[in-house]
């Protein structure tokens, strides 16, 4: 159960932020994850709206934006399957991940009357 | 004001961050890395299932590699010193990370673990992971490489429902291969797994109980060693933030 972790280091984040545009109320944070991540997006969800409260994001939304998996050769850059052989058809190379291991914290909205 | 969701409120701002969540995390973990480059270490991250057997393969390489290599290692356990206490009769100085209820190590326990730990001396450094399949894998501790221990008795699948895991290994261990006769077990089934969720899939059998691979494992890691003109002095002069 890292989620409550990661939510941890997101609210600090935030509390950093809000800290120097002279913010005050979150209304929304948007964060990027990717499916092979290693953050399930449920447990996410529950630890940021347990620990959410009493802090900046107190009745914030969290708004998830999923990122499928993608390989493909690093030199050829031809795509490879998801649930394939991580190696590129035509010249053997291992295949790179380009996206899909995401955890990011995107945009915060705020009431930021200073901005 | 909010273009966003067009409340209209003129007071809602949005403030682009996009930057990792773990960025504090990364940080920590790339100090830790300069540490371990500066002390000519080889700094690696051992993972895997509770019960694995990551212990017992560092029992088995302090027992092959004699004294031809210093080893030490940290290990993160939840309630005990056990583990450390069996690498420390086994030859290997080592230390316990006591995790509490948290299910993987950060970059962050590490470096306080590094701070008390005699690492100067040693040659490779394991970090030995709380076993543990998921959460490990998140969190860059400042390793060289990621190592992740697989038992036969685990099933051939693991690679392909931990997809997460296996796929920021450098080198999977698949231990415990002296149970084989006894299982239903098909070692080209996980080759197989492996192929399709790690870029660039190495895997070694091997067996702390009759030393089986174990030598080709002290290979590998001797191998990823840094060459001897690149070690310099530690020091602490640069920036340095303790919690």
């Amino acid at each position: 159960m890292h989620e409550y972790s990661i939510v941890a280091s997101l609210i600090d984040r935030v509390q950093q932020e809000a800290a120097a545009h002279g913010g005050s109320r979150v209304h929304r944070l948007h964060v990027k994850i990717g499916e092979l991540s290693g953050v399930e997006i449920d447990l996410l969800k529950t630890a940021f709206d347990t620990f959410r409260e009493r802090t900046i994001c107190d009745g914030a939304e969290l708004a998830i934006d999923t990122v499928a998996p993608a390989w493909a050769c690093p030199s050829c850059e031809r795509a490879v399957e998801r649930g394939a052989i991580l190696r590129c058809d035509a010249c053997g190379r291992p295949a790179r991940m380009i996206q899909g291991d995401e955890i990011i914290l995107q945009r915060i909205e705020m009431e930021a009357p200073n901005v | 004001m909010c273009e966003t969701c067009g409340c209209g409120d003129p007071e809602i701002v949005p403030i682009e961050v996009q930057e990792r969540i773990l960025s504090d995390n990364d940080a920590q973990a790339a100090h830790n890395r300069s540490h371990f480059e500066a002390l000519g270490l080889l700094a690696i991250n051992l993972m895997g299932s509770p019960g694995a057997g990551k212990t017992a393969v560092l029992e088995a390489s302090a027992k092959a590699a004699g004294g031809r290599l210093k080893l030490g290692a940290v290990s993160g356990d939840l309630a005990t010193e056990r583990d450390a206490d069996r690498l420390n009769a086994s030859g290997i100085v080592s230390a316990t990370i006591t995790t509490g209820s948290a299910c993987h190590l950060d970059a962050r326990l590490v470096h306080r673990a590094l701070h008390d730990f005699p690492a100067g001396d040693r040659d490779i450094f394991f970090i030995e992971n709380v076993g543990n399949l998921v959460c490990p894998a998140i969190y860059d501790l400042g390793q060289a490489a990621n190592v992740v221990a697989l038992s036969v008795t685990e099933g051939e699948d693991k690679p392909l429902k931990y997809p997460v895991m296996f796929q920021k290994a450098d080198l999977v261990l698949l231990t415990k291969v002296d149970l084989i006769p006894h299982l239903d077990f098909d070692v080209a089934a996980v080759e197989d797994g492996l192929a399709r969720v790690m870029p660039e899939a190495r895997m070694l059998k091997v067996s702390a109980k009759t030393g089986e691979g174990i030598d080709a494992w002290l290979q590998w890691l001797e191998e990823r060693r840094p060459a001897e003109g690149h070690r310099h002095e530690h020091s602490h002069g640069h920036h340095h933030e303790h919690h």
